[in-house]
């Protein structure tokens, strides 16, 4: 894996963007959403995105994620350029170091909880018996212990979500990037998710880097990142 | 390569087979059209191929694989080459230039030619003449064959058409005859009945053996069986034959091996495919026609499956994209839907198979009196395992190229855009 990766620079952030740009060509119109966004994520640490609607969070998130390739500029993960790397690694490190939640859960409606949670561990190679052990853990830790086999559809909204972030988490990621997390819950549950993924970022060492419009949120963050027209005007 | 990951890829599989279980009524059809689709190729080339074998079985038994007739002088000779593999081939111009010899003036030579050859398994001298057959009260022109008893059951099942009487009573007397079924009806004679042969050189009295049934309505009511001695007597000819009927361990090779006899013997030698050219022709057409016609079944339940498949990757193109998001690669999204259609294939496969077995036993069962190019009285159905082989390759082309299209579809997704585009 790290034979495929890009250069290296010495950093001790566990995730460093530089000038990120990004566009979107519909026929001839060419839609710059990133222009040129800089930013690094330490470890533990919970950074919120802020802005408008159509100011880039997403993309943003997607370029960190590995979803994506940014038109120019570079992203370093531990220390080592990913942007350019090749299918398979971005494959592998998405597996390995990132987890993503939405504001949707987006779990597999065919699989119970306790299989939707284990899917990145058998992705990963781990056996069937162990991945369900882990993934029950992780449901466990998250209040969901007891509702492992029950489907998607049969969980409500709240559970829904926690099921989304024990998914996320259970592969145990260096960061877990969250698109909107609690844009879809009440605000109990809002709160109760925030409460959980600050939890982990303290208990695990997890770093997050949270798109969110809900400023309440953003600032029980430790530190905000405000964006507009694709640029960051601000970090608090 | 991308077989052996598939095949490896269980994750994929298990996510397939969830999925082919929450589509159960779309996957439903699907399997029914392959399961039908099979059964119905199956059950239609075990009935074609089953009345052509049957025929084929019934002209062997019969008439034997090769036939050696009149000597001809062959006015523009053949042509033999030999290639570099040092195989001689042989082609011959039209008989239309030939000079024809009826007959065979000199059996005991031709005969001892024949047993030269490679594969030959017996050797039928026979006479054959036209005369009139009075059973008493009615007569009936009829074809007689003069022949060697032993060595006529060599190159025929004329041992297994007896229906009345045997053969050791026909072999033990010599003014005994073996008489077509049809013609014995029609003369209303039973064995032991005494009948006379007239139109030869005179009218000789012959005891009714037996009668015999081949299946094929022109010979059981045209020809009778006597003693090839007895026929030389009726028809005056003390030496001389006029055919050889001429049996051979692989009947396939009849075409090549009556080529190698005219080439060497100098006499008319026809084999059994050429004789029976039209007939052949017409079964092979029937069984082409059916084969596309049931194949259609089997195109349609590709597209259907085309359709499904193509509908659940815009269905699934969020899950997709999540999948990729937790480490699943496109090949690996692609899989999910190659083994869906594995899966549906598989399951059709094996209820096409029992089906189409079970259809052609039922089938087998119905009663069915034909009487004409051969005689059965239920429908014959041949077992080969290569219509289940051909069966199942066309199901494979359909459902693979049904179920690639949408697999290569899905493996190409990407996650941002979905996912973008869905919140």
């Amino acid at each position: 894996m790290t034979s495929s990766l890009g250069s290296e620079i010495p950093s001790k952030s566990l995730l460093e963007a530089f000038d990120l740009r990004h566009s979107f060509v519909e026929g001839d119109l060419t839609t710059e959403v990133l222009s040129g966004v800089s930013l690094k994520v330490e470890p533990g640490e919970i950074t919120a995105v802020v802005g408008p609607s159509g100011c880039g969070k997403s993309t943003l998130l997607y370029l960190l994620g590995l979803l994506d390739r940014p038109d120019q500029g570079n992203i370093f993960l531990r220390g080592k350029e990913v942007s350019g790397c090749d299918d398979k690694t971005r494959t592998t490190l998405r597996n390995q170091e990132i987890g993503f939640i939405f504001q949707f859960h987006f779990l597999i409606k065919e699989l119970s909880a306790l299989e939707n949670v284990a899917l990145p561990l058998r992705k990963a190679g781990n056996s069937i018996l162990e991945s369900r052990k882990k993934a029950q853990a992780s449901l466990t830790k998250l209040g969901l212990g007891d509702k492992s086999h029950r489907f998607a559809n049969k969980l409500s909204g709240g559970e829904q979500q926690r099921v989304a972030i024990a998914r996320a988490i259970v592969n145990s990621p260096s960061i877990v990037l969250a698109d909107e997390p609690t844009g879809n819950l009440d605000s109990e549950n809002s709160n109760k998710v925030f409460n959980l993924l600050s939890k982990l970022a303290t208990d695990e060492n997890l770093s997050i880097l949270l798109v969110t419009h809900n400023n309440e949120l953003a600032m029980k963050c430790n530190r905000v990142i405000e964006m507009r027209d694709g640029v960051i005007t601000n970090s608090l | 390569m991308a077989i052996v990951r598939l095949i490896v890829n269980r994750l994929s599989l298990e996510l397939a087979f969830r999925y082919v279980l929450g589509r159960r009524r779309a996957m439903a059809m699907s399997l029914l059209g392959i399961t039908f689709g099979i059964a119905f190729f199956v059950v239609t080339q075990a009935q074609t191929s089953g009345f052509e074998a049957f025929f084929i079985r019934t002209i062997l038994g019969t008439n034997g694989a090769i036939k050696v007739s009149d000597r001809f002088q062959d006015m523009d000779g053949t042509v033999s080459r030999t290639d570099q593999d040092g195989r001689t081939r042989f082609s011959f111009r039209s008989r239309e230039e030939s000079r024809y010899t009826e007959g065979i003036e000199t059996p005991h030579l031709l005969r001892k030619a024949l047993s030269q050859f490679n594969g030959i398994t017996g050797i039928s001298e026979i006479l054959e003449g036209n005369a009139i057959l009075d059973g008493g009260s009615r007569s009936y022109a009829i074809s007689f064959h003069g022949i060697r008893t032993n060595d006529h059951i060599s190159v025929s099942d004329l041992g297994n058409q007896i229906i009345i009487g045997d053969l050791s009573s026909f072999e033990s007397d010599k003014m005994s005859v073996l008489i077509g079924s049809r013609i014995a009806q029609r003369l209303m004679i039973s064995q032991g009945d005494r009948v006379t042969l007239k139109g030869g050189t005179g009218n000789i009295q012959l005891r009714v053996a037996g009668m015999f049934e081949s299946g094929v309505s022109q010979i059981d009511k045209n020809r009778i069986y006597l003693h090839l001695a007895k026929a030389r007597e009726f028809k005056g000819e003390r030496f001389s034959g006029s055919i050889f009927q001429v049996g051979i361990q692989n009947p396939n090779v009849a075409p090549q091996i009556a080529a190698q006899m005219q080439e060497t013997l100098g006499h008319r030698v026809v084999s059994w495919q050429e004789r029976e050219k039209v007939w052949l022709d017409v079964f092979k057409a029937l069984r082409v026609s059916s084969a596309i016609t049931v194949s259609s079944i089997l195109l349609l339940s590709g597209l259907g499956i085309f359709n499904v498949f193509a509908i659940m990757v815009i269905e699934k193109t969020r899950d997709i994209a999540i999948l990729r998001s937790m480490g699943f690669s496109g090949s690996d999204a692609s899989s999910v839907f190659l083994w869906q259609g594995i899966i549906v294939l598989i399951f059709g496969i094996i209820a096409g198979t029992l089906l189409g077995i079970l259809a052609t036993f039922t089938i087998s069962q119905i009663p069915l009196r034909i009487r004409g190019i051969f005689s059965t009285d239920s429908f014959v159905v041949n077992w080969d395992i290569t219509h289940y082989f051909w069966a199942i390759l066309i199901a494979t082309i359909f459902v693979s190229i049904a179920s690639w299209i949408p697999a290569r579809r899905a493996g190409k997704i990407e996650p941002a855009k979905i996912i973008r585009e869905t919140l």
